[in-house]
Formats: structure tokens, C-alpha cells, sequence
């Protein structure tokens, strides 16, 4: 039993399943963030969780406490939502009391409370203002006082950074961690984007039609993918699928791919030993596993190095990422920065074979 | 050059520079056209009101003697006063008084209540959607294409089993559930834009159903209840049909009074008793557009563009 329990849940809109069975099991003081595209199912769970969709069928339970039927106001959670529903008839003052008035605390507790909040916030010179006159930033901050001052035993974040531009986005997630580690409340999060997932959470629960493909820690999911669905989506570049060749040369399990002039390249490949020999696999492998060979990372026990035609050479600042034709396909490898690696012409790599991970094409879940 | 021939002046207008190859600001025929008709228009729509208006403010054999156009020349309110309180409507020599009043009261509870439940028809239908609601909705709106004939009948039927034919609290009613078809296309399609997350999030503060209503929704339906009232208020007292089916004489409205005091004028007409008791009863609907007539525009662009 954990802190928050979804045991078995799911969600049905007539004869239209869009959450099928779901089990998850969040501890006290855990950060959960649910990521995956449009419609994946994670705001319907997370609606769920807060009360503000019925649960078709299986349990949800708060803090030991069964919540199927309990009211949204009643399950002790607090929510911030996209768009901050912040009330525009009300002062930030009004916003962040609304919820305390609605539950009966005094006048003097709530006036405390709101001084505490926006002190955290650094909103106390905005207290008088209404939302109106706030940019996006501040009605963030004041969407988050308001759920603040329940001591809720749940916070529910509803992709709450998703209205804001590029930096403030940053910004604003790094201030989400923080209150976090400050307050150690349990948190679920739901975003779609895989950045916020893998930065703010403890865990992950990577989501596609209505299914939870893998629930992990960010380092799990980013390492050791489930399958091709979570190896594509987590990571930026994403993940190079690679079809492939499993043979045994010299003893040892090696992929086999082929490059683009037609030729293959053999990279030993000891974490596929317990595979079948001649198998076709795809081959996972992250860009920062695929390096020039001073940029590789020399604890490794697998480097192979080898030399390939590049194709396209794409500075972005910290690194330079070069696409090569492998499988049949674009693979891109992440460089350091000012490489003299041109396109059209050939260029050393190193693969890390310890990070790669072998995909079965047909069932696309992951075999090594 | 700047005695420039009127023919000059005309080509200028009309885009082709002038032979002197300069081009200056001069007298600009088509729009004086332009303005002269628009004037002619004006006044020609201002006519009536100034018959209306000049005809209440003198004595009657001004008007008898043919001077229908002319300006007063004794300028009185004899008319006015008469109209108010003194003429002869139906059996009793009251003047408009107590049917302006009548007036009051069915139109300020009719338009206060059809507002409220327009509202909240609007609440529910767009924040607590529910099998069969845009059934429900079309069935409200096909309300606002009823003519009024056709109730006539039912609607009298129905007021005698409530007990309230005859009785202002009788229109009241009649008005009220015209007015709820209207009110809730406003407010429902004016909610439809509003965001639902509001809803929500006054939800897991612990609001409950009207408390979001109130507390959440009323204070953000400004400009579409301005719409709905100015709407509402001027279809209500402007009614004649079921002010003169449904009311007694001690209930009657404003529009029905003012019939009455026309007809029943014994022996010579006083057009000037009439002309003054006409105003009297446009009055109100003009001071509301007047006062809200800005909020009008403005309401119905709102509701318009977001959704």
C-alpha cells in the first residue's frame, strides 16, 4: 500500500476506452509525473485523481482512504491547472482565500496563511491586484499560492508550465523543485513534455493509448526503456532505432548494421549475449552514446570505434550533432562543440555498446 | 492657384489631377451630396418625434386649428399633467399613473426573474452537461419562435388554474417564461466561452453547485446580462397582446393604458393628451438603451467572438 494508490483503474466514455487497467502505487513524498503525448490518457487519470471525473471501474485511494465517491473538495488535494483558473472577479488575495473560506477557517488563520504563501511566492506586492493584471509568470505563482494554502496530502499539476515562454518555463520549473524538496509534499505531475518529466520527478510513468508503457525512475526510463514507444519519446534527440543483425564473430554477440553505401559495420555488442544468434533486433542507441572518440566516455568496457560517412552536421552550441545513414536510417551522434567534422565526408565514432539496448521489431518491447 | 473653377475642383474629386498639375484641398461635391441626403434621412426619421414632441407642448386648438408642424406658440404642460393623472382611461379619470406603475411592477420582477433562471439555465447546460442537454437546450430556444397568438388560449387556461388571470403577478409569469427561452440562449452560449477550468478549480476549493454560480460565474456575466436586460425589458414593456389579454383594469400595463386613453376620449380628440402620453410610455425603454446602449454593442461582440 502506498501513499496514493491507483489499483486497477480505468476510464470509459460510452463504449470508448481511454485508460485501460492502470496500477500505480505513489509513495509519501514522492514526486510522479505522468508524461506521453495528447491524448495518452494522463490528464483523464489525473482528473480521476482529483475527483473531477467519475472512475469507471477499479479504486483509487488517498492516505489509506479509499476516494471513489469522496467530493474533489473533500479528498484534501489541491490542483493547479493549465490556464491557472485563476478567478478574474478576484483579487490574488480573493484567489488564494477562496479555498480556505469555502472550507470554514477564520478570517485571522486566513490572513495568516495568505501572508505565509506569498512570502514563500514573493507575491505579497501583488496581493491586491487582480489576475488581469499579471503576467504569466506571476498567475503561475499565484495558482500555486492558492494550492499552497490547503496542506493538501496530494498536489496535482496539470502541464502548469505549458502557458509560459521558453525561459520562464525553466525558471518556473526549477521553483517547482524547490518547493518540493522545502515542502516534501507527494506531487503528480502530468506534462508533455519529456524535459519537465525527466528533471522534476522522482518517478515516471510514460503513458500512450491509455496505457502506462513504463513506470520508472527518470534514470531507468532513460537508460532502460520498455520498449520502442518510451525509447522515442524520452530524450532529446530521441533515442536511434536502428534495424539490425545479431551474429557471433570471434566468439562474441556482435549487431550488425548497415551503413549508407551499402556496406555494414560489426560493433561487438556484449549486452545482447543471451540473445539468438542471427536474430534481427533493433538496435537502441542514445546520441551521446555515439561520439566522436575523444568525446566518449573511456569507463565504458564496450567502445568501438569505427568510421562513417556523415551526412548532415548540425552545430547547436554545447555540442554539434551529425547525422549518419545506419539501418537504413537517420542516426544522429552527439559531438563535442567546433568538431571539424563536415558533411559529405567521413568522420570517426566511437559507440558505447553499454548503453545501447536491443528492441524485438515485432513486439517493440525491449530483449537487452 | 487658389481660385480654382468649380469644374476643376470636380475632376480633382475624382482622381484626375488638374491641368495646373498641382493638387490642393478644394470643395468636395460628392460629399456634400453625401451629407445632404444623410440630413434629408435624419430628419425625415426625427419627423414624428418632433410632431410627438412640439404637439405635447401646446394647447389644443393649436393643433385643431391646423398648425400640426408649427412650433407651439403657448408653450404649456397642460397636456403632460392631464396625461399623467388627470385624462380619462377607460371608466376612470386617473391619467397613465397607476398603469405606469402597473408597468413597473410586472416588468422589473419578469426581467429580474427570466435573467436569473436564464443564467442559470446557461450555468447548468454548459458547466454540468448531462444526457439530452443540447435536446433540452433546443427544446428552450424553440420557445423564442412561438408566436405569441397561438398561448393566447393555453396561457389563459393555465393562469385561471394558478389563480392569477387578471393580476399583474399573471403577466409576470406570461413574460417570464417568454423571456427564460431567450435569456438562456444568451447566457448559454455565453458560458459555452467561458472557461471550464474556473468551474473546476472552485470545485476542489469546496464551492459548491450555486456557490460557483454566484461566486464564480454571476460576477463575470456582465456584458451578457446588460444584453439580456435591455433585451428582455424593452420586449416586456413594450407587449401589448398579453398585457391587454391577460390584465384587468386594475392590473393593465402601460401600452394598454395608453390604448384605452386614446379610445376612449369622449366628444373631441385631444391629440395633445395623446401625443404627451405616447412619450410617457417610449420613455423608459429609451432612457435603458440610453444608459446601457453601450454595454450593448459591447456584450454582444463579447459573447460572439470568444465563442
Amino acid at each position: 500500500m502506498g501513499f496514493l494508490d491507483i489499483d486497477n483503474v480505468t476510464k470509459s466514455y460510452g463504449a470508448v476506452k481511454v485508460l485501460n487497467e492502470t496500477e500505480i502505487s505513489v509513495e509519501e513524498g514522492e514526486f510522479l509525473v505522468l508524461v506521453g503525448p495528447s491524448g495518452c490518457g494522463k490528464s483523464t487519470l489525473l482528473n480521476m485523481i482529483a475527483g473531477l471525473e467519475d472512475v469507471t471501474s477499479g479504486d483509487i485511494s488517498i492516505n489509506g482512504r479509499r476516494v471513489n465517491d469522496v467530493k474533489p473538495a473533500e479528498r484534501n488535494i489541491a490542483m493547479v491547472f493549465q490556464s491557472y483558473a485563476l478567478y478574474p472577479n478576484m483579487t490574488v488575495r480573493g484567489n488564494i482565500s477562496f479555498g480556505m473560506e469555502m472550507h470554514g477557517v477564520p478570517k485571522a488563520e486566513r490572513e495568516e496563511k495568505i501572508a505565509k504563501v506569498a512570502d514563500l511566492l514573493q507575491i505579497t506586492n501583488l496581493l491586491d491586484r487582480k489576475p488581469g493584471q499579471l503576467s504569466g509568470g506571476q498567475r503561475q505563482r499565484v495558482a500555486m499560492g492558492r494550492a499552497l494554502t490547503r496542506d493538501p496530502d496530494v498536489f496535482l499539476f496539470d502541464e502548469p508550465l505549458s502557458n509560459l515562454d521558453a525561459k520562464l518555463r525553466v525558471d518556473m520549473r526549477t521553483e517547482i523543485k524547490k518547493l518540493h524538496q522545502k515542502l516534501g509534499t507527494t506531487i503528480v505531475y502530468v506534462t508533455h513534455d519529456q524535459i519537465e518529466a525527466l528533471t522534476l520527478s522522482t518517478r515516471i510513468a510514460v503513458m500512450f493509448g491509455g496505457n502506462v508503457q513504463q513506470l520508472g525512475t527518470p534514470q531507468e526510463i532513460y537508460d532502460n526503456p520498455a520498449n520502442m514507444f518510451v525509447a522515442g519519446f524520452m530524450g532529446s534527440p530521441a533515442m536511434n532505432l536502428l534495424p539490425a543483425r545479431l551474429e557471433r564473430v570471434n566468439g562474441a554477440m556482435c549487431a550488425v548494421l548497415k551503413v549508407g553505401d551499402g556496406s555494414t559495420i560489426t560493433v561487438p555488442f556484449p549486452r545482447a549475449e543471451d540473445l539468438t544468434e542471427g536474430a534481427d533486433i533493433v538496435l537502441g542507441i542514445r546520441p551521446e552514446a555515439m561520439t566522436d572518440p575523444e568525446g566518449a566516455d573511456r569507463d565504458s568496457n564496450a567502445l568501438t570505434e569505427t568510421e562513417l560517412p556523415i551526412d548532415v552536421v548540425e552545430p547547436a552550441g554545447s555540442d554539434t550533432y551529425v547525422t549518419v545513414a545506419l539501418g537504413g536510417k537517420d542516426a544522429i551522434g552527439r559531438f563535442r562543440a567546433h568538431n571539424p567534422a563536415k558533411a559529405g565526408q567521413p568522420a570517426r565514432f566511437t559507440f558505447d555498446m553499454a548503453k545501447a539496448v536491443a528492441f524485438d521489431p515485432e513486439t517493440e518491447t525491449r530483449l537487452a | 492657384m487658389a481660385t480654382a473653377p468649380t469644374s476643376e475642383a470636380v475632376t480633382a474629386g475624382t482622381g484626375t489631377p488638374p491641368p495646373g498639375g498641382k493638387t490642393r484641398a478644394s470643395v468636395n461635391i460628392p460629399r456634400i451630396v453625401l451629407y445632404v441626403i444623410l440630413g434629408l434621412f435624419c430628419i425625415y426619421y426625427l419627423l414624428p418625434l418632433y410632431v410627438m414632441l412640439s404637439n405635447s407642448l401646446k394647447p389644443l386648438n393649436e393643433i385643431t386649428s391646423g398648425g400640426m408642424m408649427a412650433l407651439p406658440s403657448d408653450w404649456t404642460l397642460a397636456a403632460w399633467r392631464s396625461a399623467w393623472s388627470e385624462a380619462q382611461v377607460g371608466v376612470a379619470a386617473t391619467g397613465l399613473k397607476p398603469y405606469f406603475a402597473n408597468s413597473f411592477f410586472m416588468v422589473i420582477p419578469a426581467v429580474a426573474i427570466a435573467t436569473l433562471l436564464g443564467a442559470l439555465n446557461g450555468y447548468v447546460l454548459t458547466k454540468w452537461r448531462f444526457r439530452g442537454d443540447t435536446i433540452l437546450f433546443g427544446l428552450i430556444l424553440f420557445g423564442c419562435f412561438i408566436p405569441f397568438q397561438i398561448v393566447l388560449i393555453p396561457m389563459a387556461r393555465a393562469l385561471g388554474f394558478l389563480n392569477i388571470s387578471g393580476t399583474v403577478s399573471g403577466l409576470i409569469f406570461v413574460h417570464v417564461i417568454y423571456g427564460v427561452s431567450f435569456s438562456t440562449l444568451y447566457f448559454r452560449n455565453y458560458y459555452a466561452a467561458f472557461p471550464t477550468e474556473l468551474v473546476r478549480a472552485a470545485q476542489i476549493d469546496g464551492a459548491g453547485f450555486f456557490t460557483i454560480f454566484y461566486r464564480i460565474l454571476l460576477p463575470n456575466s456582465g456584458p451578457i446580462a446588460v444584453v439580456c436586460v435591455i433585451w428582455l425589458f424593452t420586449n416586456i414593456w413594450n407587449d401589448f397582446l398579453f398585457g391587454a389579454s391577460f390584465s384587468d383594469f386594475d392590473s393593465q400595463p402601460m401600452t394598454v393604458a395608453l390604448n384605452n386613453l386614446v379610445q376612449s376620449s369622449t366628444g373631441v380628440k385631444e391629440y395633445n393628451v395623446h401625443f404627451a402620453g405616447a412619450i410617457m410610455a417610449a420613455l423608459p425603454t429609451l432612457f435603458v438603451y440610453i444608459v446601457a446602449g453601450r454595454f450593448f454593442v459591447r456584450g454582444l461582440m463579447t459573447g460572439s467572438v470568444k465563442g
